[in-house]
């Protein structure tokens, strides 16, 4: 099936069979910062996209529905010559170990932040509780996205 | 001296980690993100049986499958044994693996390989495949493995230990090693107190958030090009021409990104699997572990500790004993080295004139142990700081206090350190930095160790305290080597192409920082290469907490010789009589007695185009002599509901001397990871077998692993010392700290409840058993002392 829909901005037309996941599809289109840790049973976060700027499990997400929406990958946050405050308060905080994680943990905490400005450390915690990632304990992802809400506030109009 | 003290500019700040931003705005490339639009999926068929033997296997309806590339059975692979343990040559692993076999030996071994368009296709093909099996009976039970009449798992003829170590495949022992310094039997019967006591260990995966995964391909020259996530380039190379049976010269490993590895990715496993489909298909492949054959390839040794020790009223050290019983699996990978890591990481740390230490490790049908962050040590560290603790109560002596009076010191040894090495004598060592001792203190005021300790409450909550004393090595001595090669360019950058492996550690960051502060420049004035092996010298790779320590000194050799050179182009530059020796490096410039100087810019330009031409560039080398070992005191605070057996840690403190921390932040990320990994193995991480010793739970759903949700309040504290052997005074940081959580939460457990755990993990269920045991007034109950 022909499925149109918006990536990082651009409109964009696939075709995909109806079981096609839209991991597999971004993939296919050369998105390659969507990463797959898991058999494709949204157990480890390392696919998360955002859909209408809500985090969604890209390996659980049937292609289809992307038909009509807006779809984003790390690729639209922010470029190393011009990052996003996560990404920055990411790499400042030494949150980024091997990085297979984290584009997709830098997007549920933009999904995060976008609903919940100002996160104590709980909901941050519990914000991302589906993103895992084995090699920072966490203790400085916590840290990053924490920096990064104070980065935004203050930046906010 | 610290760090501090030496008015360091690169080493000992946390810079930014280079490869970070690329990373977190997904622009670096990891194995999976090359160009695959013209490769086939390759695919491993898995046993289903643990033990068995095909007598025959039929690939015609395989084959015949559309879009089937090929099928390997063994009949198609060179049978060359070897092992996959990816370590240095001669390796102290059994020589007991084929790229296939016509046998079987655990559930998830593989059949056959298959090259086909999809992974569906594949899987398909490999339902297909016309099979007749003998199912052999299993041996399931590390126990029982060298009873007399059970099944022997490797009967082939050529399983044999390729350096003179014990080895009987016969009796099913991969491994088997021992010392003694002293008269144990009477260390035993004359002591004030002697205890014994056994603890086991479990089953438990690395769960890098990327699988294995490697590309392989034919070049124009028809080598064999793979780019595979590994810790061990080099070995991968060699492990891979030797497997296949042709010449290294042909094989090419490149490293990108890395998505972690902690030990899983040392084992070479795929690259061999890859380059034989390659070499069959003439394709491009891509053979990608998925998340269950993940759990099913390599694993942490489940390894039974048992201790004697005699203790005088003091606390002080008699006498002890160790003796190691390794389950290493379906293969002997890693095992002589694991095992003997059991007691070379953890006996040296307390002074004792009489120890014993006796290991074997055994096979058995079930998944294959391997390299595990820790390797060894986190199995016995267990073991050795419960025993301590109970020693400390029968004591009568704080547990904290215990260790002070034991512990090793500065300018002290063990007879431990030149007895065991890793399939051969150990080397002698001297401690040359500790900071333990500090470590133990601070460790103690962040956990309120003297008010809270001992106060368990009466609710249906107890809260409780445990504590443990740490130590690891930083490389293999006498064994390990690596090398680094610089070169300068135009505008007073240097390129370092380095074998060490950063596979999300950092090592490529710290690398550059210390060249960094040798050449009086900034770490991202380097621009670092790890790792091709065409392209980047000798490293032996990331393991055995080695690359800082080592790989670091090599590269701080290998920016000394540079830095001359610079100075005397820079003295010819300056005008006639000055002395090299007598410029100063510093602020990317060259700057002589009288402040006159030119830029390290200046100084390339002229030796690549103008005068004298040539290229300033150099390649050195590091071999370690001694393994000094970082030290750690860790403490814990937990919760035990005492209705569901629930634990949970509330706080956690980590105090850690690795020497100088060349870059802190990332010293403190890999004390938080492996600490974090360690409760997750402490508490929730556990292999479920059925009764044919399948795994029923090789996912992230059954097979709980920590997020967020699940963290503590975390506290790591660097305590700063100087291990004048290491570069810029640096010993390592990776690997100790996941040794210290099972014991520390055994401990606290203990205090919080009053039994003693020892048999990890400490699932709700265990726990409640414990209870329910000592209110029954039993005296033991399986793994369970009170």
């Amino acid at each position: 099936m022909r499925i149109s829909t918006t990536i990082n901005g651009a409109p964009r037309t696939f075709e995909c069979e109806p079981g096609t996941t839209l991991f597999e599809a971004l993939r296919a289109l050369g998105i390659k910062s969507v990463k797959q840790g898991c058999d494709n049973e949204g157990t480890c976060g390392a696919c998360t996209i955002l859909i209408d700027g809500k985090a969604v499990l890209s390996c659980i997400t049937p292609a289809p529905r992307a038909q009509g929406r807006n779809v984003t990958t790390i690729e639209a946050l922010g470029d190393v010559a011009n990052p996003h405050p996560l990404q920055t308060a990411f790499v400042d905080a030494g949150a980024v170990q091997c990085g297979f994680c984290t584009p997709g943990m830098i997007l549920a905490a933009k999904a995060l932040l976008d609903e919940y400005p100002n996160p104590s450390r709980e909901e941050i915690a519990e914000g991302l509780s589906g993103n895992l990632c084995r090699c920072t304990g966490y203790v400085k992802i916590l840290d990053a996205v924490q920096s990064a809400a104070e980065t935004m506030g203050r930046t906010r109009p | 001296m610290s760090a501090e003290e030496k008015n360091l500019k690169v080493v000992g700040h946390s810079v930014r980690k280079l490869d970070a931003m690329g990373m977190a705005c997904g622009r670096e490339q990891y194995v999976a993100d090359h160009d695959l639009s013209d490769a086939v999926i390759g695919y491993a068929v898995p046993s289903p049986y643990a033990h068995a033997r095909m007598k025959s296997i039929d690939t015609t309806r395989a084959c015949a499958i559309p879009g089937v590339h090929k099928v390997l059975t063994w009949k198609d692979v060179p049978r060359i044994v070897h092992t996959t343990a990816g370590q240095g040559y001669v390796e102290p692993s059994a020589y007991d693996s084929f790229i296939l076999d016509s046998k079987v030996r655990f559930v998830g071994d593989r059949v056959a390989l298959i090259a086909a368009d999809t992974l569906e296709i594949a899987e398909q093909a490999g339902r297909a495949l016309d099979i007749v099996w003998e199912i052999l009976e299993p041996v399931l039970d590390a126990d029982k493995a060298m009873d007399p009449g059970a099944p022997v798992i490797h009967d082939e003829p050529e399983a044999h230990m390729p350096i003179p170590v014990p080895y009987d495949a016969s009796r099913n022992m991969a491994a088997s090693a021992n010392m003694g310094v002293g008269d144990m039997n009477a260390v035993m019967t004359t002591s004030h107190l002697a205890m014994s006591r056994t603890f086991t260990t479990h089953y438990a995966q690395h769960c890098p958030i990327e699988p294995h995964v490697c590309l392989g391909y034919l070049d124009g020259r028809d080598r064999v090009v793979l780019v595979s996530s590994t810790q061990v380039p080099f070995h991968a190379r060699r492990i891979t021409a030797q497997a296949l049976g042709i010449p290294v010269k042909r094989v090419r490993v490149i490293k990108p990104r890395i998505g972690g590895g902690f030990g899983a990715k040392q084992e070479v496993m795929l690259e061999q699997a890859t380059a034989a489909l390659v070499l069959a298909t003439r394709r491009k492949v891509l053979l990608k572990m998925s998340r269950v054959e993940e759990f099913l390839s390599r694993t942490r040794h489940p390894i039974k500790v048992s201790l004697d020790g005699g203790f005088n009223a003091d606390g002080s050290i008699n006498g002890m004993r160790m003796s190691v019983l390794s389950n290493t699996g379906a293969y002997g990978s890693h095992g002589l080295t694991v095992m003997c890591n059991c007691g070379s990481k953890v006996l040296p740390l307390y002074r004792m004139s009489t120890v014993a230490f006796d290991a074997k490790a055994v096979y058995t049908n079930l998944p294959v142990g391997g390299a595990y962050r820790g390797y060894g040590a986190t199995q016995s560290a267990y073991a050795m700081e419960v025993f301590l603790d109970e020693v400390a109560e029968k004591l009568g002596i704080d547990p904290l206090e215990l260790r002070r009076r034991n512990h090793i010191l500065p300018g002290e040894s063990s007879p431990v350190f030149a007895a065991l090495g890793e399939g051969k004598p150990g080397v002698e060592q001297k401690i040359g930095s500790s900071g333990l001792a500090e470590c133990l203190t601070l460790g103690a005021e962040a956990i309120g160790w003297s008010t809270k300790r001992g106060k368990s409450g009466d609710g249906p909550v107890r809260r409780g305290l445990g504590m443990c004393a740490l130590m690891q090595g930083s490389s293999i001595p006498e064994i390990d080597m690596a090398s680094v090669s610089m070169k300068l360019n135009d505008d007073g950058s240097f390129n370092l192409a380095c074998g060490a492996t950063d596979l999300g550690t950092g090592s490529d960051t710290v690398l550059a920082q210390i060249v960094a502060e040798v050449l009086g420049i900034e770490a991202d004035d380097i621009i670092v290469t790890s790792s091709d092996t065409d392209l980047t010298p000798f490293d032996v790779g990331a393991y055995a907490s080695s690359t800082t320590y080592l790989s670091g000194e090599a590269a701080r050799k290998a920016a000394i010789d540079i830095g001359g050179q610079l100075k005397k182009v820079a003295a010819e530059m300056l005008g006639a009589g000055l002395e090299a020796d007598s410029l100063v490096l510093g602020g990317k410039k060259v700057t002589a007695p009288d402040g006159r100087s030119v830029t390290l810019g200046d100084v390339a330009l002229r030796s690549l185009y103008q005068a004298n031409q040539h290229q300033i560039a150099s390649i050195a080398s590091a071999i370690s002599k001694k393994s000094p070992p970082p030290f750690s005191a860790h403490f814990a605070e937990v919760e035990v509901d005492i209705e569901t057996g629930k634990v949970t840690v509330a706080k956690y403190v980590a105090a850690i001397d690795c020497g100088t921390a060349i870059n802190p932040k990332l010293a403190e990320g890999q004390v938080e990871g492996a600490v974090v990994n360690g409760i997750s193995y402490a508490l929730t991480e556990e292999y479920l077998f059925d009764e044919h010793g399948r795994m029923r739970n090789p996912g992230f759903a059954d097979y709980k692993i920590f997020g967020t949700a699940d963290m503590p309040e975390l506290v790591t504290i660097l305590v700063p010392t100087w291990e004048d052997t290491g570069p810029y005074g640096a010993k390592s940081v990776s690997e100790i700290c996941i040794n210290g959580p099972c014991p520390a939460i055994a401990n606290a457990i203990y205090d919080a409840v009053g039994v003693r755990l020892r048999d990890t993990p400490f699932t709700p269920q265990k726990v409640l058993a414990a209870l329910r045991a000592k209110e029954q007034g039993s005296v033991r109950g399986p793994g369970i002392g009170i």
